[in-house]
């Protein structure tokens, strides 16, 4: 049993490894500015990508429970830093106060989706969660009249970034004699939000509630008979999941100073998803692969891919968007047939998927 | 029969699936400390009546009093949560975790720990994963199979995972134990000892209730023994008695030939 406390102890090799990270971590927004602001932004979107699958993560690899809405709790607290964070209403609260107020209405709206879900599983609870995301994204379109809550599809702009005292993370600041931007502010705090989510999902799975998701996941009926009251417990990891996502929309907020329904689409929901699932569902390591190749691929795809058919051809033959999508989907159809259980999977994941193969 | 030795009573239970009657009224009394047979051909409702007892399915008429408290029917966990435990005819363990693992599901029950518990792992926390896992160890030992605590529940033989699913059904701390057909597909020795290890159970204070094939099992280690018949209560008494009821000799081998 002691390896278990062990595992999450880190041992002295695991020092070094966890040194090497922190250095890689340092470097990689001075690296990316090297070509440009925009690079560091993809990597803070890697890294808010790498957040929301780590909450999903909890929902869809811990409990077993497919949903496919997340993006609504995303969207929900990206929508409360808006609104109380811009000149939209004319209120200018602070950060401190309103990521946790969005994180505690995203949980609240995990609640009110899990409930009527709760006897449903598989196909029936993705199809629901599905209709839920939708929902909350057509009711962001059309909250503009007859009073106007979120200025309907041209979304709110202006709206406040991360400020803490006079240090404001959307202007360039020198720190120790470096000169740190505004995107590279945010990649720390990203950073640090990222660590902490890390840091709850290892210790939540070793816990006592996270080995009564894992006993749901296994088998719900026995889960029951061992006196785990499964309602509360499945309601715990939508909530759960739910208030991470709220985080991760507040972030986006003020990181964008833009918000609009169009950023909450099915896509979106689909794609954190296919992160969980392709990295490899359950598994720490695997979900933040998944979250990091999802979002780099695709911005490497947008730039590289011009150049190389200008080098080719001498013009451009492929739009660059749709040919990110059919990327996307070929890289998800080969990682299902060749690492069905994902790229990184844990070894109890690969276990249930060699099982269910049988 | 004084009232504080009666640990179970089932009044009238009936429950039927479309035009099938699984169960029909049926009333039996389960004495504290006594290991109480239930016995049948295949599909006399044996298990229909442990799904109803434990919560699993709802019965249409009838209600448990079990330690002097009405069970509430449809709520598995409530039925745990009073101090029934249960084992599954078909087990159902948790086969992608541990042993260990499995048994310290069985514990959640009996602990606190929430998510808060967990994320900041204060000293509270860490002191009831501690004993949450030597409780867990122990019951390993309790049933014998404390070698095999590491290896994931799947891979576990036959007798061993029924084993497992008696030390997972203990850590729920019931007062009573459900066991349905925990002799199935055993040889003579598992059985021998499996009849060892129900003995101590009661011994310790467990009242067992068994629903099992093996006769001559049932008429060794039981006190009395209740026989169903096409969902009918047909006979209850001490097993030398039963074994000569004419309606249990007709029940398991058809009517008398004319």
């Amino acid at each position: 049993m002691n390896t278990r406390i062990r595992k999450s102890g880190p041992g002295r090799q695991h020092w070094w490894a966890l040194l090497l990270i922190g250095a890689v971590l340092l470097a990689v927004p001075f690296v990316a500015a090297l070509g440009g602001q925009a690079w560091v932004r993809i990597a803070n979107f890697a890294i808010l990508y790498v957040f929301l699958a780590l909450g999903l993560n909890i929902v869809v690899g811990y409990a077993g429970l497919l949903d496919l809405g997340y993006v609504a709790f995303y969207a929900v607290g990206a929508y409360v830093y808006a609104l109380l964070a811009s000149p939209h209403f004319g209120i200018h609260l602070p950060f401190w106060v309103i990521l946790p107020l969005g994180a505690a209405l995203a949980c609240l709206f995990g609640v009110l989706l899990g409930s009527p879900t709760l006897k449903l599983r598989g196909d029936y609870l993705a199809i629901v969660t599905l209709g839920f995301g939708e929902i909350i994204r057509i009711f962001l379109n059309n909250l503009n009249a007859p009073i106007n809550v979120t200025n309907g599809a041209q979304g709110i702009t202006l709206i406040d970034p991360i400020r803490i005292g006079d240090f404001s993370f959307a202007q360039t600041s020198i720190i120790l004699g470096v000169s740190v931007s505004g995107p590279q502010k945010y990649y720390f705090l990203l950073v640090a939000l990222a660590i902490m989510i890390i840091i709850i999902n290892v210790r939540l799975q070793d816990s006592r509630v996270g080995r009564a998701w894992q006993a749901i996941r296994e088998d719900e009926v026995a889960a029951k008979a061992c006196g785990i009251n499964t309602r509360n417990i499945k309601l715990l990891a939508f909530a759960m999941g739910a208030s991470f996502g709220g985080v991760a929309g507040g972030v986006f907020s003020a990181m964008q100073g833009f918000v609009s329904p169009e950023s909450f689409s099915l896509m979106e929901s689909i794609t954190i998803l296919a992160m969980v699932v392709l990295g490899g569902m359950g598994h720490i390591p695997g979900v933040i692969l998944g979250a990091v190749l999802l979002t780099a691929l695709p911005e490497a795809l947008r730039y590289g891919i011009q150049p190389l058919q200008q080098a080719l051809f001498g013009r451009m033959i492929v739009d660059p968007e749709s040919l990110r999508m059919l990327v996307f989907g070929l890289a998800l159809v080969l990682v299902m047939r060749f690492r069905p259980a994902g790229l990184w999977p844990s070894s109890q994941r690969r276990r249930e998927l060699a099982e269910s193969a049988d | 029969m004084s009232e504080h030795q009666v640990l179970l009573e089932a009044h009238d239970v009936a429950k039927h699936f479309g035009g099938v009657k699984a169960l029909h009224d049926v009333s039996l009394t389960i004495r504290r400390g006594e290991i109480y047979g239930l016995i049948g051909p295949n599909g006399a409702g044996k298990t229909t009546f442990f799904n109803c007892l434990t919560g699993l399915y709802k019965n249409e008429s009838g209600h448990f009093i079990f330690d002097g408290l009405r069970l509430a029917a449809d709520a598995p966990h409530k039925a745990a949560e009073v101090g029934i435990a249960r084992t599954f005819q078909n087990i159902r363990l948790f086969g992608n975790m541990t042993a260990i693992e499995n048994v310290m599901v069985g514990r959640h029950l009996r602990t606190h720990a929430g998510v808060f518990g967990a994320i900041s792992r204060n000293s509270a926390t860490r002191t009831e994963e501690a004993a949450i896992t030597r409780r867990a160890e122990e019951l390993l030992h309790y049933v014998g199979i404390h070698e095999r605590a590491h290896d994931y529940a799947k891979h576990l033989s036959y007798g061993d995972q029924r084993r497992l699913e008696i030390a997972r059904a203990l850590a729920t701390e019931p007062k009573l134990l459900a066991l349905d057909e925990p002799a199935a597909g055993m040889n003579g020795t598992e059985t021998e000892a499996l009849r060892l290890l129900v003995e101590g159970i009661c011994r310790d204070g467990v009242t067992v209730l068994l629903i099992e094939h093996d006769v001559k099992l049932v008429m060794g280690l039981c006190g009395r023994v209740a026989v169903l018949d096409y969902g009918e209560k047909i006979c209850e008494d001490v097993p030398a008695v039963v074994q000569k009821d004419p309606r249990v000799v007709e029940a398991y081998l058809g009517g008398s030939v004319a």
